[in-house]
């Protein structure tokens, strides 16, 4: 198991446990609800760059599987009583399950058309939750208090929330090395180079993207869980906003795609200059065409992202950056 | 009956401005390979465009859409410059992320200059009754100018030289340019054409619903459904597209709850790209 000495990983993981071990050290509430914002986009980040970063297909419905899990989670735990641990991963599971039955009819597809079908498939999710009502239609779900008594009490409950959200965030990272250094993932990086030439070096494409669609659908749906278990209530606004797919977006290549330590940061700074810039007085209400600004600068000039970038320029810290 | 025949009718007029957007869409993709996701929110700028002009100057707004033909036309010029030259080799990613980047700036700014109130073009062209149906002056206007446009596009790429040098550039890039046809301008004016028809589409519309700077995803996600439906890079089919999905939304609030169109509308995109990749008329 060499590939665990692999300091590139442990930059990363550790970049992620200590961040979270300081949060559970200091136990201020303040400071917990800003670590818990900026390790569910670390972790919508991470997710999202299996799919986009390694395999080159971008997902512009990422926040599909945080929405439909979230609220799938959420009425688990709330509606039907279950503990959180088991909703949260009921809601991963069904995230996992659509980008399963998605990926199977449209990543038969090539790049331009998925990407497409990303799009709709934020706006049908959208109308098919406000219309559906066991998840409580326009009007969402309201959280059943009893639901937090389990736990000892709601402050008890949103530690626990931190916590597991913790868990979670550097499972993705874990998982991100997996799949990154496996038999799997190189077929994903070909298919990324060049798809016809990985078919015929005999990757099963199709089933390929499939399932790193599925994985990277999984974990939205846990986080989704539990961000709305610990907000108290969920709704179709709030569960499928677009913007936000577009933020996790802008947060992989700012930190540069398809490397571990890339959406890990990309998240961490994006998250700090969104903070910034919604307290500028000048800059609060450009803040969307700012993101798309950086985006695009990104896009033409630095496509590696900023961790890319310091590959390109520090060969020697290759090792480290992975 | 009575209620079916004027709301199909209804949906087919506006289905052939949903035509020309989607034409813009489609010959975008069809030239340079690029989905223009800035699509929706080039329409709602001329929405916007449009509305100005009128609220500003009272002027007509099919006179207007003389201003936003040029207008656009010269904008979409500039953005193929700015954010897709660069990247126009580098595949799909860049590009995606180009022209989205572009669609949040404008976007961003619209939403700070015009905030998201919604606005209406007050503007009433009478209106003509034949039997159950009542046809609206503005949206058989509408149907004429997308008609219209739709001949001038086709007249366009058919018989002049820049019409031929973009259809050229479609079929084969590489030997386009062989020929001698500067390739990188006829890119610039194919995305200029593409931005234009949606501002137009946009324009149209705005006289007959009211909108917002955010109106424009809608749109888009219209047009992504009508171009599937037509073929991708097949002008004709997002015509025939628009219509069709026109007369869907004309039909489907008779029988169930208008916010279930979305729904029904991906579910018959993703059918589409499953059973019949290259659209309904099957184009190459």
């Amino acid at each position: 198991m060499h590939n665990w000495r692999q300091p590139g990983f442990w930059v990363s993981f550790l970049l992620v446990f200590l961040g979270g071990l300081v949060v559970l050290v200091l136990r201020q509430d303040t400071l917990r609800e800003t670590a818990f914002t900026i390790l569910m986009f670390v972790g919508l980040a991470a997710s999202l760059n299996i799919l986009m970063g390694y395999t080159g297909y971008v997902n512009f419905g990422h926040i599909v599987f945080f929405g439909l899990g979230g609220y799938f989670g959420f009425f688990l735990v709330s509606e039907l009583g279950w503990p959180l641990y088991v909703a949260a991963l009921g809601g991963g599971v069904l995230s996992a399950i659509i980008a399963y039955l998605i990926g199977c009819a449209v990543l038969r597809l090539r790049g331009a058309y998925f990407a497409l079908a990303t799009i709709g498939v934020n706006e049908a999710a959208r109308a098919f939750v406000s219309n559906f009502e066991p998840f409580g239609g326009a009007t969402g779900l309201y959280v059943n208090f009893s639901a937090y008594e389990r736990y000892g009490g709601a402050g008890q409950a949103l530690w626990l929330t931190f916590i597991l959200l913790w868990l979670v965030a550097l499972a993705v990272v874990v998982v991100s090395y997996l799949v990154k250094r496996s038999r799997f993932g190189l077929g994903l990086s070909a298919i990324r180079e060049d798809e016809d030439t990985a078919m015929v070096m005999g990757v099963n494409a199709p089933m390929d993207k499939t399932k790193a669609f599925l994985i990277s659908a999984f974990f939205p749906g846990l986080i989704g869980t539990l961000y709305f278990f610990k907000n108290g209530n969920v709704e179709p606004d709030d569960a499928f906003r677009f913007q936000m797919s577009l933020e996790v977006l802008v947060m992989v290549m700012l930190g540069g795609k398809g490397l571990l330590l890339g959406p890990i940061l990309g998240a961490f700074a994006y998250e700090r200059l969104r903070g910034y810039l919604i307290v500028s007085p000048i800059f609060k209400n450009l803040h969307l065409a700012l993101s798309g600004g950086i985006l695009l600068l990104i896009v033409l000039f630095v496509p590696g992202g900023g961790v890319g970038w310091f590959r390109d320029r520090f060969p020697r810290l290759r090792r480290w950056l992975e | 009956m009575t209620q079916i025949l004027p709301s199909i009718v209804d949906g087919l007029l506006i289905g052939f401005v949903y035509g020309v957007a989607a034409m813009g869409l489609t010959l975008i993709w069809g030239v340079m390979r690029v989905i223009n996701l800035g699509h929706g929110a080039t329409m709602a700028l001329g929405m916007f465009c449009t509305y100005l002009l009128f609220a500003h100057f009272a002027l007509n707004p099919y006179l207007g859409m003389v201003a936003v033909v040029i207008l656009s036309l010269l904008f979409g010029v500039i953005i193929y410059g700015v954010a897709l030259q660069r990247v126009i080799q580098a595949g799909y990613l860049s590009t995606l992320l180009a022209t989205f980047a572009v669609n949040m700036i404008i976007i961003g700014l619209g939403t700070w200059v015009f905030t998201t109130s919604p606005r209406n073009i007050d503007f009433s062209a009478g209106s003509i009754t034949i039997g159950p149906v009542i046809l609206q002056g503005t949206r058989l206007l509408a149907a004429l100018a997308a008609v219209v446009i739709t001949g001038a596009l086709y007249l366009f790429l058919h018989f002049t030289r820049p019409g031929k040098a973009i259809r050229a550039v479609s079929n084969n890039r590489a030997a386009a340019e062989l020929m001698g046809i500067p390739s990188s301008y006829v890119l610039a004016l194919a995305f200029g054409l593409g931005t234009m028809l949606a501002a137009v589409a946009g324009g149209l519309t705005s006289t007959f619903f009211p909108f917002t700077i955010l109106s424009g995803s809608t749109y888009q996600l219209k047009s992504f459904v009508i171009c599937v439906l037509g073929g991708l890079g097949n002008p004709l089919g997002a015509l025939l597209g628009g219509l069709f999905l026109g007369g869907l939304e004309g039909i489907i609030p008779t029988f169930m709850p208008v916010s279930w169109v979305p729904v029904v509308e991906f579910v018959l995109f993703v059918l589409v790209l499953v059973v019949k990749p290259t659209g309904l008329l099957g184009s190459k």
